[in-house]
């Protein structure tokens, strides 16, 4: 395998790990289950983005934001309102006051398309938003807040507050946003019908296929120096900041990243559900969405999409058979994985597999660092474990 | 002026500052049992509106009681006593089952006690139900209070300014005129120190969360008397208390009120003047704003990380 | 569901039982001959020679489950008696219960399970505006049939689904009209939720107000769902000193309104208050003595003394206690198995279409707010009721309308 292939997957046991779940997701679930069950999985693997950008940020950066629904909804509302408008052309919307606007802003007395819409009459414009706004946006909260070096818990609430501030304006000024209903009835995207069954087969590949894209962009960064990097600024990072490095541009960094990841998931979101809503801004999608991270193991990649498929189908199973019991469930899992296993399924599965020595462990020591699984064990490292000769080593 | 007389300009204003001063002590009930513990151990406990729920319903169903064998008028004084006792005695629990466990890990802290807010949200509704409840109240705090014939002063709004003022003291007492109070401030400054003279930190860790506790469960009776309970009643709070916590800086029991005071004035009048959800939003605003120019929060001396 | 069925035949059984339900089916095989499933159902519905499936979908966990409570009860109570007079073209209801947990997503996730999976023949459901909004694609897609019980913002129209609520123009110009003429009133304070059913609402009230009453709105005003904090606006109020407020706060945010607007010495002695999103429920929180005296405009009050309400009264305390209460959105979900049962029997058929074609014209002459007709529109012609609080936690109808059109799409209000 060449070295920067064999980089980018993680070597041997990362290419196993990315294989088997392909074969889970591409292969397994639309063969095993019927399309209501897949567009469902569908639909969980949108939040499996905001997972992975979770691991990202919070698992190797130590930045826990609770504002993830942020970007994950300024992506889903912008390609809501690029649906919304193509879904509304002037015949059929010809019943109301002013033909050719959304029928909520119709209702909302408004006569004419607001501003800030124009651009998502436009497919590639809207794409563009959906990656660049998002990040913009993350780039000017990390700017004010690591440049200040605000951080940890400080970070956590203010993201929070964040999300909820967005979630009231878009509640409060439903003429321009459809309000607590979000933006529904989405059905066809240039013309095509999003909402029949091979559509949806195809939505839940392409899905797919982004996601792969975002795991493997995410371990790209992750295993370059600047991953170490990060790693070591979680850890200790004072130190790095000694070292000369400016650990706020870092941070700003891999906030954008995240936020973009998130952004795609969003838009995901809302081509497989067809609508949009204020429902996944707020508060609490944003912290459901930190523990399928946690659950998954906050510092596995791969982890994070197990952990939200896992967590998904239990909250589906449970609030089909036991609705009174999914709350417990719920919390119990979260304070379970938070007390007793910090690694999240992908620790468990560590443990478990390094039993087996199914693996080789040449091959940890040579990409130290690396692959997922020794990525949990830098976990319960201090940066003096991981030193620079590792990073060397991993460069060379 | 704007075709209204003086007089009634006037009484407005007095109405409008008494309403700002309600939603101060209201904010300040809320935020100081979390400022206590944020100030102790760092971490948020997300957990921190079921314990006012707790209150609250503790609140529900002696009244309950009370009608039943006639003592309305001053079952309260019971039930704010009740209250602190059961979400002291739980949170005395559930520091020891929980908490001391992640006292290195805030952020995970933050994940366990939303995890834990969970589980007690269920747990209300399955005891309760899912249906809001209301408490009955004593006669004498129905109304209002007129010092002159057009000025109405809300005297459940009186009583949670007393009760706010009752229980800042106490807590100041606490803090800085007792013993367990010095205890708590010299391991907030030193714990290794403070462990080295002898005093059991661990044990003052846990009184002090069980405290914040304590007294979130008298916020929740307080609040029986303006707004109902209902089993997510606590997640409508946790908000704005963070913001208050965060915003007056950890560890200061003078920021907490002095960001509780300005947080409430700011949006009581922003509210008057502008719709209610964008007075909030502006407020919310604000303190973003500022927090992020000086993350510190108002009061508190030293860079937090 | 079940469970459902054992209980029914558990508590159900008896001779009168028995009678019931040999003369159910009696009339049923009289009225149409030939019931055999493939006849009656085409469409690869849950439909068997004994059974049929139908859903119910409500928050059952979450915010709303308050207030969508009562409205699973309504439905169980009323397939239960329609089971026990035996069932619909001789098939006992089967039902499939799904917790829509007051998310939105989760309502369409839920419908498109119960409609793709389980095939269900119909779908009792959705509370609010948001949740209906979210399942109504799947509804139209799948080509399901939902029976909505909430009155709501109108501006809506979907053959999937028929509205037994009343939708805003039902609920609002009457009791504007009443309210101007019993009070002489000319000013009014509009305040609600913010969110699209108050402010539609409002927007209606508004013009009503402004052109047919020529009066004038004073203020209008949207508290963030959840607030708890009313001083500033109650001020505003007490500045503006309208003639009447009228109010649609709902949810936890109802319960403080009314009691700091009391502690506020706004009481009914002060102030005429008209709410539309006051019922028996709500109450349950507010407390009859914050309450008391101030108006609510809705089609039904649980004391209302019809023969049709004391039976359906009687026979709800009877299966969910003696304690419970009955509000406006209770009743019309009540009615929603019935209008089903109804169409089927009219369509001889379970298809979706046929039903969709047979309901509109039929007069449910039983239903506890009394007789109420099944229009074009998919809405009901129903009356309008004006009820004021007291301190029980009862209202006293104090004016009844004649019967209103549905109009979802009120020309000269939008």
């Amino acid at each position: 395998m060449n070295a920067s292939l064999s980089k980018l997957v993680g070597g041997k046991e990362g290419l196993v790990g990315l294989a088997v779940l392909a074969a889970i997701i591409f292969v397994v679930l639309p063969l095993g289950v019927d399309i209501f069950r897949l567009n469902l999985v569908g639909k969980y693997l949108t939040y499996a983005f905001v997972a992975v950008s979770l691991v990202l940020l919070w698992g190797n950066g130590g930045i826990l934001s609770l504002g993830q629904g942020i970007f994950f909804g300024l992506g889903g509302y912008g390609m809501a309102m690029f649906m919304k408008l193509e879904a509304s052309d002037p015949i059929t919307t010809k019943i109301q006051t002013t033909p050719g606007i959304p029928d909520f802003m119709d209702w909302n007395q408004i006569t004419s398309l607001p501003w800030f819409w124009e651009p998502f009459k436009s497919l590639p414009l809207t794409i563009l938003i959906i990656l660049t706004i998002p990040a913009l946006f993350a780039y000017l909260i990390g700017f004010a807040m690591f440049k200040r070096r605000v951080g940890g818990v400080y970070f956590a609430i203010i993201t929070q507050a964040i999300a909820l501030i967005l979630s009231i304006l878009i509640v409060g000024q439903q003429g321009f946003t459809g309000g607590v209903n979000g933006i529904t009835d989405l059905k066809t995207v240039w013309g095509w019908d999003t909402r029949n069954d091979s559509a949806k087969y195809i939505l839940y590949y392409l899905n797919g296929f982004l996601l792969f894209g975002a795991i493997l962009l995410s371990k790209y960064v992750l295993n370059s120096k600047f991953g170490m990097l990060l790693l070591a600024m979680r850890d200790k990072e004072e130190r790095v900041r000694f070292s000369g490095y400016d650990v706020s541009n870092f941070k700003i960094f891999i906030f954008c990243l995240a936020a973009m990841i998130s952004a795609v998931g969003g838009a995901m979101f809302t081509l497989q559900v067809g609508f949009m809503s204020p429902s996944f801004v707020g508060i609490v999608p944003s912290i459901e969405m930190v523990i399928f991270c946690a659950v998954g193991g906050r510092a596995s990649l791969i982890g994070a999409v197990y952990g939200t498929l896992f967590v998904n189908f239990g909250k589906t199973f449970f609030s089909e058979s036991y609705p009174e019991l999914w709350l417990f469930i719920m919390g119990g899992l979260f304070i379970a994985v938070v007390m007793f296993f910090p690694d999240g399924l992908a620790g468990v599965w560590a443990k478990y597999s390094h039993k087996l020595n199914f693996f080789k462990k040449k091959s940890r020591l040579t990409t130290a660092a690396v692959t997922d699984s020794t990525k949990i064990d830098a976990g319960k490292k201090t940066v003096k474990e991981i030193d620079v000769t590792n990073i060397k080593g991993a460069k060379a | 002026m704007f075709g209204y007389s003086m007089a009634d300009i006037g009484n407005i204003m007095v109405m409008q500052g008494f309403s700002g001063l309600s939603m101060f002590t209201v904010l300040l009930l809320m935020a100081l049992g979390l400022a206590i513990i944020f100030g102790q151990m760092g971490v948020i406990n997300m957990a921190h509106g079921e314990f006012m729920t707790i209150g609250a319903y503790t609140t529900v169903m002696l009244s309950k009681v009370a009608t039943t064998y006639g003592f309305v008028n001053y079952y309260f004084v019971f039930a704010i006593i009740l209250a602190f006792i059961l979400a002291f005695a739980l949170g005395y629990f559930i520091e020891f089952i929980m908490i001391r466990h992640l006292y290195k890990r805030p952020l995970d802290t933050l994940l366990a006690t939303w995890g834990l807010s969970l589980v007690m949200q269920q747990s209300f509704r399955s005891t309760f139900g899912a249906k809001e409840v209301s408490a009955e109240l004593p006669e004498w705090m129905l109304g209002s209070f007129k010092p002159t014939p057009d000025i109405d002063i809300p005297i459940n709004g009186v009583f949670v300014m007393v009760l706010a003022l009752f229980v800042t003291a106490g807590v100041y007492l606490f803090m800085y005129r007792s013993r367990w109070g010095l205890r708590v401030r010299a391991t907030v400054q030193n714990r290794v120190m403070a462990g080295a003279v002898g005093i059991n930190t661990q044990k003052v860790d846990r009184v002090t969360f069980a405290l914040g506790c304590g007294i979130a469960g008298v916020a929740g009776a307080a609040f029986t008397t303006i707004a109902s309970t209902g089993p997510t009643t606590g997640t409508l709070y946790i908000v704005d208390s963070f913001m208050v916590v965060v915003f007056g800086g950890a560890a200061s029991l003078m920021g907490t009120i002095a960001s509780a005071f300005g947080i409430a004035q700011a949006q009581s009048i922003l509210q008057f003047f502008m719709t209610s959800s964008m007075g909030k939003v502006s407020t919310l605003l604000v303190i973003v704003g500022i927090l992020m120019m000086k993350p510190e929060g108002l009061f508190a001396s030293k860079l937090r990380k | 569901m079940s469970t459902l069925n054992r209980r029914n035949f558990m508590k159900v059984g008896g001779a009168l039982a028995a009678a019931l339900l040999s003369a159910g089916i009696l009339t049923n095989t009289a009225l149409a001959a030939d019931t055999s499933t493939a006849k009656v159902m085409t469409t690869g519905l849950a439909v068997t020679d004994t059974t049929v499936k139908v859903g119910i979908l409500h928050s059952a966990t979450g915010t709303m489950a308050i207030s969508e409570t009562g409205s699973i009860q309504a439905e169980k109570l009323a397939i239960e008696q329609i089971n026990a007079m035996g069932g619909i073209l001789g098939r006992k209801i089967e039902v499939i219960q799904e917790d829509g947990a007051s998310d939105w997503p989760t309502f369409a996730e839920k419908a498109k399970k119960l409609l793709a999976s389980d095939k269900v023949a119909a779908v009792m459901g959705c509370w609010t505006s948001a949740s209906r909004k979210a399942a109504l694609p799947v509804f139209e897609k799948e080509n399901g049939l939902l029976f909505y019980p909430t009155f709501y913002e109108g501006l809506e129209q979907s053959k999937n689904v028929f509205y037994t609520g009343q939708e805003a123009t039902q609920q609002i110009l009457a009791g504007l009209d009443w309210i101007a003429k019993e009070k002489k009133a000319k000013t009014f304070y509009l305040i609600g939720s913010d969110y699209i059913w108050p402010r539609t609402s409002m927007k209606i009230a508004r013009k009503h107000i402004e052109q047919h009453l020529h009066g004038s709105v004073v203020g209008e005003e949207y508290i963030a769902l959840g607030d708890t904090q009313f001083g500033s606006v109650i001020n505003k109020i007490k500045l503006k000193k309208p003639d009447v407020i009228y109010a649609a706060v709902v949810g936890g945010s109802n319960v403080a309104w009314f009691k700091q607007l009391n502690a506020a010495g706004l009481n009914s002695t002060k102030q005429t208050m008209l709410t539309i999103s006051v019922t028996e429920d709500e109450v349950l929180g507010i407390g009859g003595e914050n309450l008391a005296g101030f108006y609510s405009a809705m089609k039904y009050f649980q004391s209302q003394t019809n023969p049709e309400n004391l039976k359906f009264v009687e026979a709800f305390k009877k299966k969910w206690g003696e304690k419970s209460v009955i509000g406006d959105v209770t009743q019309a979900a009540y009615l929603g198995p019935w209008l089903y049962k109804a169409a089927v029997e009219r369509a001889g058929s379970f298809d979706v279409d046929k039903v969709q074609a047979a309901l509109p014209g039929y007069v449910f002459k039983d239903a506890p707010e009394g007789a109420v007709t099944v229009e074009k529109n998919h809405h009901l012609t129903t009356k309008l009721r004006i009820g004021q609080w007291g301190k029980d936690g009862q209202a006293k109808v104090v004016y009844t309308s004649a019967y209103i059109k549905p109009d979802p799409f009120p020309k000269g209000y939008q």
